[in-house]
């Protein structure tokens, strides 16, 4: 059964780190639907969170090849259910009447979106939230055209005091 | 200090002595320093064949072995070396010139992203952008390359991290590495080792498979107590050859494609299969699903991501080899082992049947009589073949030494496995004979394969290294030639490769004693006369083009193996005539 799975992994925070994940995605026929990377507490070390599309075969392969890398630190199958989920989401739509863009202002306001820019034919808003909730708000402004949107993909932590700790 | 006098020191320290190399404008201030230093460098005539002979000194001696090239084409040539070593766990450490920092990305003479290049064919790699940090990298590299499953290491070292000056004293190399993210698990689960023994215990009919890990590990003495101990029959395949006596009264001999009889069919009627260090690649496995399908699989292995990512199994077991087996086989020995007489007598009713026929007196010489002969030979000189080293090349040299040539010692049969490179087996004949200098070191090679790294004999002319090569000659890309006579309806595309050079001729216009033997009666003594010459030499048998090996189609279950017959080809040729011919009708 094909599922998604989401997976956070800590590596260290050096150059060519991505590079070696995403050619070990590549080479090994794995789907990445999505990956963040980004620095953490510490400036060493880097988190990555992954999305991939496969069965838990694949899953178990995915996770045992990046532990093989030796930059990377330590690696998680994050349980959607125990686990904090966010995406970034900008949206430039097309608003060039009054009333469009008080359209575009309500439903941002209902989805606790920001307008992060403003011109005579556009609005720019920016949402967080689950893959879901942003899924929903871009079908809602579909309809009064998209002009570009850029969207990071999910990045995700743990729910309550358990972390992602390196091996001793 | 300079950095590459850093270099050369950080070698010292891992107590490197010798590498195999070629020099090259961006690796010029290592080569100088290398002047003033006791390393002994070997220079090859081309970059693959010194990342070989690394490499066949590494499977030799279970020591790192070290290959040297310069930026862009050198790295490039060095590639398919690096990745023959990848693909067996090799441990090999490449050191590649680069153009200096401040031209790295601007596409510089000789640039090549070496990092991106190596990246996938590699254990790990780097690229040193600091003198400062060539200390701690070389001792990662080495590390790295050498613990856990072992693999080939790249270092890329731009020419002027090379130049420039820094003070060693403020830098010294790390006495242990620490590695956030690299940490080998050598000690095997105590629990999974319990439930192993349990059932090896109870089993009736088990079966044990040894990998190129068993060799790896030094785990050959494991191997053959726990395969006593509990009257296990054992099959290795191409890598694991020399982890068991093939002569030994459990031995099965190779498993898989092109496997003896009595390891397919034991392997398949097991009901408990004890796989170590192998990694089931689909050469062992054939049709997955009919893969040993009464048997519960113990699979013991360094590699975490190895355990189920082919077949499934019952009881995973991650660790070294050799510890893993001493635990193992205390455990067993608590254990209350079953009678097994119904199951040695099938498994020697299947080894009679499998023992294969050499005595051919035909001409051109068939090539199963050369291994026989080259066995009688060898023993002659090396009763227990403790000191002799056979390496081959790939295709079907490679394959009637692997099924035929009964390996006795750990390290002494030396192949590409897992890449299946053809030009390895020459090239890593060298390395070997420099790690072990006083074996016999014997070549065996197709034509096609050695003339992919034939330059070598002038390295070998050089150096005065004391190697026999020993050509299984049919003019005949062989493997190929099988496959198309059986699945592209006998239909030959390119696989003739014509009566040039005359090989002996070839050996002595650099220097070295060459001779062509084409009557049955003359293997045992030419091959007797070229190993005590003790100096370089070339034998070139003219052996028969249509010889077939049996095997297990592509995919297919383990004991459907095919015997070859022998068929007129199609070929299809052609030559300059033709070329011109079809130039003609371009337009000038």
């Amino acid at each position: 059964m094909e599922h998604k799975h989401v997976i956070s992994a800590l590596v260290l925070h050096k150059p060519g780190v991505l590079q070696r994940i995403s050619g070990l995605f590549t080479r090994r026929g794995f789907n990445i639907a999505s990956i963040t990377v980004g620095i953490t507490e510490n400036p060493e070390i880097a988190r990555m969170t992954i999305v991939v599309k496969g069965d838990d075969k694949v899953l178990e392969q995915v996770i045992k090849q990046l532990n093989k890398l030796i930059d990377v630190i330590k690696v998680s199958d994050m349980d959607e259910k125990k686990t904090v989920q966010r995406e970034l989401c900008l949206i430039k739509v097309y608003a060039p009447t009054e009333s469009a863009k008080s359209q575009v202002i309500q439903y941002t306001n209902i989805f606790r979106g920001k307008i992060v820019d403003l011109s005579a034919e556009t609005l720019t808003v920016e949402i967080t939230g689950d893959e879901d909730k942003i899924n929903a708000f871009i079908d809602l402004v579909r309809p009064l055209g998209i002009k570009e949107m850029a969207r990071t993909g999910p990045t995700a932590l743990m729910r309550g005091p358990k972390i992602l700790k390196p091996k001793k | 200090m300079k950095g590459a006098e850093a270099i050369i020191k950080a070698l010292e320290a891992e107590g490197v002595k010798i590498l195999f190399g070629y020099p090259g404008g961006a690796m010029l201030p290592f080569y100088d320093a290398l002047y003033e230093s006791d390393l002994i460098h070997i220079l090859t005539r081309h970059e693959q064949a010194a990342a070989h002979a690394a490499d066949g000194f590494a499977r030799a001696s279970g020591e790192p072995g070290v290959c040297v090239s310069t930026s862009g084409p050198g790295a490039t040539n060095l590639v398919t070396g690096i990745a023959t070593a990848y693909a067996d766990s090799s441990p090999v450490i490449a050191l590649t010139g680069q153009v200096p920092t401040h031209l790295i990305g601007n596409d510089a003479f000789q640039e090549i992203d070496a990092l991106g290049l190596f990246m996938p064919i590699t254990k790990h790699n780097f690229q040193i952008q600091k003198p400062e940090d060539i200390p701690a990298t070389f001792r990662a590299a080495f590390e790295i390359a050498t613990t856990g499953r072992p693999g080939p290491v790249h270092i890329d070292l731009p020419k002027d991290v090379q130049e420039k000056e820094f003070d060693i004293e403020k830098y010294p190399i790390p006495a242990t590495v620490d590695l956030p993210g690299y940490k080998p698990t050598t000690v095997g689960h105590p629990l999974q080792i319990k439930k192993a023994a349990k059932l090896i215990a109870e089993a009736e009919r088990p079966v044990i498979i040894a990998g190129g890990g068993v060799n790896i590990a030094n785990a050959s003495e494991e191997l053959i107590r726990l395969a006593e101990l509990a009257r296990i029959p054992v099959c290795t395949t191409l890598m694991g050859k020399g982890s068991f006596p093939e002569d030994h009264p459990l031995s099965l001999g190779m498993v898989g494609m092109h496997g003896t009889k009595a390891a397919n069919y034991c392997v398949t009627e097991s009901d408990v299969l004890i796989a170590i260090g192998c990694r089931f690649s689909d050469r062992i496995t054939g049709d997955i699903k009919a893969f040993a399908p009464y048997a519960k699989i113990i699979h013991i292995d360094i590699d975490p991501a190895e355990i189920g990512k082919n077949v499934r199994v019952d009881v995973p077991i991650v660790g070294d080899a050799k510890i893993v087996l001493r635990d193992l086989i205390a455990n067993l020995m608590r254990c209350e082992i079953k009678n097994k007489e119904s199951w040695m007598e099938r498994v020697n009713e299947l080894k009679k049947a499998s023992i294969p026929f050499m005595d051919y007196d035909d001409k051109p010489i068939k090539p199963q009589r050369i291994v026989k002969e080259l066995m009688e030979a060898l023993k002659e000189i090396d009763p227990n073949l403790k000191k002799t080293i056979i390496t081959t090349d790939v295709g079907q040299n490679q394959m009637w030494v692997a099924h035929y040539f009964k390996v006795k010692n750990p390290r002494t049969f030396l192949s590409s496995g897992g890449l299946g490179t053809m030009g390895f087996g020459f090239p890593a004949a060298i390395g070997a004979k420099v790690a072990k200098p006083n074996y016999n070191v014997i070549s065996i090679t197709g034509d096609g394969g050695f003339l992919m790294n034939s330059q070598e004999l002038a390295t070998i002319k050089e150096y005065d290294i004391p190697i026999v090569i020993c050509i299984f000659d049919n003019r005949t890309l062989g493997m190929v030639y099988q496959w198309q006579n059986l699945y592209y309806g006998k239909r030959q595309c390119e696989v003739h490769l014509g009566e040039s050079p005359d090989f002996v001729k070839l050996a002595e216009s650099y220097g070295i004693k060459g001779r062509r033997i084409t009557e049955p009666g003359e293997i045992k003594e030419a091959l007797l006369e070229a190993i005590k010459s003790n100096e370089p030499y070339l034998l070139d048998f003219v052996i028969d083009p249509a010889e077939a090996l049996s095997m297990v189609p592509p995919g297919g279950r383990l004991t459907n193996i095919i015997q070859p017959v022998r068929e007129e080809p199609k070929i299809r040729r052609a030559c300059f005539e033709d070329i011109k011919n079809v130039r003609a009708e371009v337009k000038e």
